[in-house]
């Protein structure tokens, strides 16, 4: 797989509301049972959907206002809990390029930007103007832009945020970086034989 | 410099410095099981690499295997092909497995520190957010995703951010019948589930000293229900005395020169935290999550908070989880009716847990309504509490004895919740849909707690029920 640089994702939107949204609620377990990511779009927000079609609401995923969102915006902590890569790996099959958010969970925001999907961050009042603007006009184009570090949509300008090392990586189109982890790799096998626990004691 | 563990051990396993500017780390140890691993797998094979130390990577399976039967081939087809992968990527590259049936088999989290692989010191990985709970040994574990237990298996290392340090503090005596359980959800109500991000915490004070390690291991688990990817406690003589003798701790004179270091990566005392936290362990009581996140809860004998008295921010929250769990704002958990009592989890389902849940229902009964799941953390500790007649004592009462496994904690094999029921768990997670039925309910508390809720068919406190076989532990 050869990676891409990612510059910028410009798309419409879906504002997904809602703080502390675990990765039990984007990806139930029982949809991690297979020994490939294949197919893992058709269950993102699986339960999630379906109570609220049961309570005859309509889950932003579903609503066809939103219908071929390229960006997501997020509350807090978005992607806390289990560390299964299954809930990105299925937000980006049903074709979510970038999330805005008032912030992540480690391991979330990690698996996100191995596959390429940046996740940033912006002030919760500038998430919640952004939301709203989508809210009112569904079809309204959002760019977020890793050059500038800018979000813009209509009238909207908002700054975002990236750590250092995941907006170089994503730019650089070296976000899956192994290649990176196994150069020089016989220096690698020398620091491993000096680790006292595999040296002295092992 | 004074410098804490986290500075030794990350400095030791610091093997350059990435153009990224992350660290990339060495990782002493990796623990892989049946179900984040596949992918990996696959992943590496189509870049033609193998694992580079395959002799630091162990296996087992626990997540979606059954814990009803060790039959092969597995009654689930899907849980079969899961093990079946994992057996033959093990076998092709000489990773040792601890596979069902196995003598070493269970939950990882519970086998790493068993064979002693776990040790102070070390970096650990896994495909499993609980891997904090290694932690425990003064080691820097964490959980990872499926892309980078590639790069694990295929480098042995990982590009890293250097979290910052918050030492929290548990200062005091624990009650009676409160337990390590109880302070981990202490901590993570008044810190928040997201209180962590961005911090590793190490977990220090007097009620920190004293526990026991099965303690420890179940204070660090929780670490990343607080936010933290990883939780640690500095090793003492406690940690030592664990690992002694255990199949993989150094022996003979190996064993006096890994003491003597073990002793030496432990945080100076004079070292500054980022952070700090102090939290009275003596004015804790049992916990009992309300809602659908680790951080809502209650201590047993308080009523749950009217969303309305809660910051701006987590009012709807509150509110939401509250319709979801079928409870009202001022109401009490105590005496909540509950149809499932599930002991078992990576955060508890050891010896001593089921110690004290079994003194708990000992010559009792599980309320007619109730349903009652033990399932040990590990084949050790299935054989050990065996050999105590702990499994006699639940059967008596009416639980079913389970084979080891992840199990209802997670709902990936057949032990889930039906509809809307109710269950008291041990275990570490009451999201939404986390037992296995997207409208279950889970209150999370102690094994003792649950064990007395089996008892009564319905959220007691622990304190006032005496126990028929000794003091609750």
């Amino acid at each position: 797989m050869s990676a891409s640089r990612i510059l910028s994702v410009t798309g419409r939107a879906l504002p997904l509301a809602g703080d502390d949204i675990d990765t039990d609620r984007i990806m139930p377990a029982r949809h991690l049972r297979a020994i490939t990511f294949d197919g893992l779009e058709r269950h993102v927000f699986g339960d999630d959907r379906a109570h609220a079609s049961r309570d005859g609401r309509v889950h932003p995923m579903d609503d066809p206002r939103f219908a071929g969102a390229s960006v997501m915006v997020v509350n807090r902590n978005f992607g806390c809990g289990s560390s299964r890569e299954h809930a990105p790996q299925g937000l980006v099959r049903w074709g979510i390029r970038g999330i805005i958010g008032e912030s992540f969970s480690e391991i979330f925001f990690g698996n996100a930007v191995m596959l390429g999907l940046p996740a940033v961050t912006a002030a919760p009042a500038d998430v919640a103007a952004l939301q709203a603007a989508i809210e009112r006009d569904p079809q309204i184009e959002v760019r977020l832009d890793l050059e500038s570090m800018r979000v813009t949509a209509g009238t909207l300008d908002l700054a975002v945020h990236l750590p250092a090392a995941a907006r170089d990586a994503l730019l650089t189109g070296r976000w899956d970086g192994l290649g990176l982890l196994l150069q020089d790799f016989d220096q690698v096998r020398a620091f491993a034989a000096k680790l006292p626990y595999l040296r002295d004691f092992a | 410099m004074a410098q804490t563990l986290l500075d030794k051990v990350w400095d030791l396993h610091t093997v350059r410095r990435l153009p990224t500017g992350q660290t990339q780390l060495f990782i002493g140890l990796h623990l892989i099981h049946e179900v984040t691993t596949p992918q990996a797998f696959a992943m590496l094979r189509e870049r033609g690499l193998a694992p580079a130390f395959p002799d630091r990577i162990f296996g087992t399976m626990d997540h979606i295997i059954p814990t009803s039967s060790l039959r092969r081939p597995a009654p689930d087809p899907v849980a079969e092909e899961m093990m079946a992968t994992l057996e033959a990527n093990c076998h092709e590259h000489h990773i040792p497995l601890y596979g069902l049936g196995d003598a070493h088999q269970g939950i990882v989290h519970v086998i790493g520190p068993e064979l002693g692989l776990t040790q102070p010191g070390m970096t650990i990985a896994c495909g499993d957010s609980h891997t904090s709970t290694h932690g425990a040994f003064g080691a820097l574990a964490f959980g990872i995703g499926t892309s980078q237990v590639r790069d694990v298996l295929a480098s042995q290392c990982l590009a890293m951010d250097k979290p910052k340090l918050r030492r929290v503090r548990f200062e005091g005596t624990m009650g009676p019948g409160v337990t390590a359980k109880d302070l981990a959800l202490a901590m993570i109500r008044q810190l928040g589930v997201n209180g962590g991000v961005g911090f590793a915490y190490e977990y220090a004070g007097d009620a920190v000293a004293r526990m026991t390690m099965d303690e420890r291991m179940t204070l660090c688990n929780l670490s990343i229900e607080g936010g933290a990817r990883m939780g640690y406690v500095n090793p003492d003589d406690t940690t030592f005395a664990f690992l002694r003798g255990r199949e993989h701790a150094p022996k003979g004179e190996a064993w006096d020169r890994a003491v003597a270091w073990w002793r030496s990566i432990a945080s100076d005392a004079n070292a500054a935290a980022d952070d700090e936290r102090a939290i009275d362990a003596a004015r804790i009581g049992p916990v009992v999550t309300w809602g659908t996140n680790p951080g809502q809860s209650v201590m047993v004998d308080e009523p749950i908070p009217d969303p309305a008295s809660l910051p701006p921010g987590e009012r709807e929250a509150a509110l939401e989880a509250l319709q979801f769990m079928g409870f009202d704002a001022g109401e009490a958990v105590k005496r909540r009716r509950v149809d499932v009592a599930f002991i078992g989890s990576c955060t508890n389902a050891r010896l001593s847990d089921l110690r004290a849940a079994a003194s708990l229902v000992r010559g009792q009964r599980v309320a007619r309504h109730v349903r009652g799941l033990v399932v040990p953390g590990s084949r050790e500790v299935q054989h050990a509490a065996e050999a105590e007649g702990l499994d006699e004592v639940f059967k008596a009462a009416g639980f079913e004895w389970r084979e080891p496994g992840c199990s209802l904690c997670l709902g990936m094999n057949d032990d889930k919740l039906s509809g809307a029921e109710t269950c008291a768990s041990s275990s570490n997670r009451n999201f939404r849909g986390r037992q296995g039925s997207p409208t279950g309910r889970t209150l999370l508390m102690s094994p003792a707690m649950v064990a007395a809720a089996a008892v009564a068919g319905e959220v007691v406190d622990v304190r006032s029920v005496v126990p028929r076989g000794g003091a609750v532990q």
